[in-house]
This record gives structure tokens, sequence and C-alpha cells, in this order.
């Protein structure tokens, strides 16, 4: 079965301000991104398993305009407050790489 | 068909672009050049401590070619959230590199400089007369949290960037600014509808970020009726309609509905389609007025820092690292009580690189696979003298505690640097993330005009 690594062309988190981490999975080609967004994989409670939050606290939207999930959590620690590891934010994506999603390629 | 263009040089002033980028843009005719030159991306610090992320030297060389540029073709430049975090002293700091440029390639220009630090005793009038909202699960701001701050910035909208150019001015430095306001407000004063004018400021925003490969460097964005078309000067660089659909999602909590002053982006129906082989057209969004208001930023004082950075590559201690860490903790813990240090005086991080340094509590993988371990060691205290104490008796317990089965008796650690301690001084921390409701746009951001001549 093909991992997120090997179907989407990006695959990326960043600040959404100083509070959330926002995290996108981007496709290039629409059809793959319908065949993606069809099983049903990417929700709510991948991201609550992946990194430990609760359901409720996750933010997803797809958004077919860009061929893209965006979903956004809020952050372990504020941007820059005792004990973060990440100021931008930008390292918090790798647990999605190998989230197997059943689509014939 | 009227159109508007616009030339964004990089996505934050300071980073670099390529000289012969601007040369190529300029040909185009911008009708307005510019950068936006800050965010709070780099963390609390910056706001606080009154300095740039970005260095003097790179700030200097971006604004020069800028500005003999926008002079010569008699075009407005204009810079958003001056000097990083556009504070008072970060919009001072701004202002001298513009006038000494000036004075060194004999310039002459009518200058605006845009204020966005709003007085204390106002903020609390505002605040107890209910004009303002918590974001982010943020208390509600009162007097105390205002008070205490260490700098409060408010967020300008497109008006201000209006009025300066009705002024006349010819050279805009703005203190904080909401990112895409500085190139909605020139579109929009031309006569540009609101929606495509607002979309495209959020695609110049950060230079040529909606283009691949995506480096800092320039991105002209051009505005006809209700579309826009953005392109990269550069040749090396395109646009496709999944460079700028990426951008589209950038530093936003949703990808459908971005929150500006006096109003509401949505993108829901964006299309993003091929213009030409370098160049995307992106139709679709609209512009919904909602009542107005303005973004409140402000950072505390949370303490002062030090740190100390250090390896092992000892697979006995790899192999237990987790029980080592709780006895370092205690060993620090005693030794401080020990010189008067209580512990609740202070606070000890331990990141573990080749752990879990990266993502902390996030991490899924919990098995160590690395022959070697980094840390950093963080301590804040109260001062710093404290901060000081107890992270070189922490440098000093990691090097020599001992452990089960131990061979590397004559230190556990291997330390890169003497000094070993970094002392990091002030540690600040948002405290402040509210909306506030203004009577006018303008009412926050007073507008200083000043004839520079040479």
């Amino acid at each position: 079965m093909p991992k997120i690594r090997d179907i989407a062309q990006i695959c990326k988190s960043k600040n959404a301000g100083p509070f959330l981490v926002t995290i996108d999975i981007l496709f290039e080609d629409p059809a793959r991104y319908r065949a993606v967004k069809a099983t049903g994989v990417i929700n709510e409670a991948l991201f609550a398993r992946l990194y430990g939050v609760k359901e409720s606290d996750v933010l997803l939207t797809p958004y077919d305009s860009a061929n893209a999930f965006k979903a956004t959590l809020p952050r372990l620690v504020p941007a820059g407050g005792i004990g973060d590891t990440d100021v931008y934010g930008a390292q918090q994506h790798a647990p999605l790489l190998d989230v197997e999603v059943p689509i014939n390629l | 068909m009227k159109e508007y263009r616009l030339l964004s040089t990089s996505g934050i002033l300071g980073y670099g672009y390529a000289e012969e980028s601007l040369r190529i843009g300029m040909a185009r005719e911008p009708h307005v050049i510019g950068a936006d030159a800050g965010s709070t991306d780099p963390g609390p610090f910056y706001l606080g401590n009154g300095t740039s992320f970005t260095s003097r030297l790179a700030v200097k060389r971006d604004l020069r070619l800028m500005l003999i540029a926008a002079r010569a073709a008699k075009i407005p430049c204009i810079i958003g959230t001056s000097g990083g975090a556009g504070g008072e002293p970060h919009l001072a700091w701004q202002a001298e590199i513009v006038r000494e440029i000036a004075r060194e390639e004999k310039l002459s220009f009518k200058m605006a400089l845009i204020h966005a630090e709003p007085d204390r005793e106002d903020l609390v009038a505002r605040a107890e007369a209910g004009l303002t909202k918590p974001l982010a699960n943020m208390p509600e701001l009162d007097a105390d949290r205002i008070r205490r701050a260490k700098r409060i910035v408010a967020m300008m909208g497109p008006e201000p960037f209006i009025k300066a150019l009705d002024e006349g001015a010819e050279v805009i430095l703005a203190g904080r600014s909401s990112d895409p306001a500085q190139w909605a407000a020139a579109a929009i004063r031309a006569g540009m509808q609101p929606a495509p004018s607002w979309y495209a400021g959020k695609m110049l925003e950060c230079g040529a970020e909606p283009t691949t490969p995506k480096e800092p460097d320039c991105l002209l964005v051009t505005i006809r009726d209700d579309y826009l078309i953005c392109e990269p000067p550069n040749p090396i660089r395109r646009c496709t309609p999944l460079s700028v659909a990426n951008f589209a999602l950038h530093e936003n909590s949703s990808p459908i509905h971005h929150v500006e002053p006096g109003g509401l982006l949505d993108t829901s129906n964006v299309r993003f389609d091929i213009e030409t082989e370098r160049a995307v057209r992106v139709s679709g969004m609209s512009w919904t007025p909602r009542p107005y208001t303005v973004k409140l930023e402000g950072v505390e004082l949370a303490g002062y820092r030090a740190i100390t950075i250090c390896g092992t590559r000892d697979p006995v201690l790899i192999s237990q690292i987790d029980d080592y860490l709780d006895t370092h903790r205690a060993k620090v813990l005693a030794k401080a009580a020990a010189f008067g240090v209580s512990p609740d005086s202070y606070t000890m991080v331990v990141r573990t690189y080749g752990k879990d340094g990266v993502m902390a509590g996030w991490e899924p993988i919990k098995q160590i696979t690395s022959h070697e371990l980094g840390f950093v060691i963080e301590v804040v205290a109260q001062d710093q003298d404290t901060a000081n104490a107890v992270i070189a008796m922490a440098r000093t317990s990691m090097l020599h505690a001992d452990f089960p089965e131990r061979l590397c008796k004559e230190g556990n650690m291997a330390f890169p640097f003497s000094p070993s301690d970094i002392e990091l001084g002030p540690m600040y921390q948002f405290s402040v993330f509210h909306t506030l409701a203004p009577k006018d746009p303008c009412e926050l951001f007073p507008i200083e005009y000043e004839t520079v001549r040479n």
C-alpha cells in the first residue's frame, strides 16, 4: 500500500501564529487528491492518534481548490516558550509520511 | 482593461534577493515596490527586546537597491512591519537605515513613518470598555496584563498606508502591519477590487515563496478586474498551480477563511490556472466586509535563560538515558538547593537530540537507534545569576554523574565549546494575542512625515 511520502508532492508543517501548528499535504494531480480524499484515511482521528492530541482539537479542512488537506493543532508549548523545541513549527510533519493510503497507483 | 502591478522583493527584508530579479521586475513597470520586514515566527524575543531578527548589513543591502529603483521609477516603496516586529525601536532602527542610505545615494523623498505601538493607558481604557477579545484561548485582556507587558503592538490594516499615500509619501515605513495590508492598500487605492487586492497581498507577503524553486527572491503580481497573475521575475523560477496552491496554505489555520482588518477573504472557490509556462492566474476569491478589528500582539518577561550544549557517544549511557536524566535532575535539584536555590525558583528542560529533541511530546517513535545523542539543557530563572548558577551545576552534573555499568569514568559528555555555558539573557513569552475594535482604522496608527533631502 502506498504511503503519503510516495504519493504527495508536499507535506509540511509551520506555525499559524504562536499558539497553533498547521500541517499541509498537497497533491499535484487532482485525481489522486480525490482518490485519497475518498478513502477517508486523512481525518481528525488520524492526527489525534499520530500526535496524541484530542480529536476535537484538530481543525481539518480538505481544500479542493489546492488539492490539499490542512490540519491545525494547538502547539504543545507556545512558540519560544520554556521547553519549546521548534520555534517555527517547521519540523512536525514527519509522522504523516509513513501513513498508508489504500489507493491504486 | 485596468491592471495594477506590484513587486515584492523578498519574504522578509534582509533575507536577500537576486539583483537581476529586481532589474527584470522593474522593467515590467510595477506601480509599487516593497517588502514585508516582519513576522512573529522567530518567536517572542525580538518584540520584547526591541531588536530585529535580521542583520543591519543584510537589511541595508536589500533596502538600498529597492530605494534606488523606486526613486528612479518614481513609484512608492513600502516596508511593512519594520525592523521585524514593528514596535517603536524597530521602526526607529529601520528609519535610521533608510536615512543613511539616502545620504549615501543622494536620494530625496517624502517619508512616512506609521507608528503601531499604542499608548498603554489608552489600551487599558479600551480593554475596560469591552473593546478587546481574546484569541487562541488567551485570557481576557485586563489592565494588569497590559501594564506588565514589555511591548504591545497593534497590527494595522490598509487604511494607514492609504492615508500616507494620499499625503504624497514616497517611502513608507510601517510598524506592525497585517502582512497583506501594505499591498492591498496600494491596489485598493488605485481602484482595484478588494478581493483580488487582498489575495495579491497574501501572495506578495513572502516574495518568491509561491514559486519553484522556492527561495527568497522577488515576485511580481498583476491584478486585473477580479483575478491576479503571479510570476517571478527571476528566469530560474516559475509559478505553477502547485507552487501557488502550496503558498496559499501558508501559516493560516484555515485555508478557506482569512480574517483581515475590516473583512473576511473567502478562498473556498479559488482556482489556480496556468497562465503561461511561468505564471499562474488565481481567481474566484471573495471579500465580505466585517466589523473592523485589529490584532494586538504583546510579550512579557518570562525570566532569564542560560543553556549548555553537549553530547554522548557512550552506548552504555545511551541504553539507560531516561534513568540517567532522572538521576541528573535529582542531583541538580539537591545541589542547587544546597547553594540556596529552591526547585520552584527555576525551570530546567533537557532536550535530547537523537531521541525526541525535535518533536518532544509529539514524537511517536520511542526507540533510540542512534549511536550518539545530543543535549541542549535550558534553565530559566527569575534572574540571570540564578539561571547561570543552575546551568553550571547542570553542566557539571551531566559530565560527572555516575550510572550503572559505567566505563567512561572521566566524563559522560563531550562539550563542544569553552565557555560551555551560554547566557541567553531575558526571555519573553507571548502574553497579548487579542483583537481590538477601533472606532477608526487609523486612530491607533499615528503617521509622522519627514522630508529626506540630499
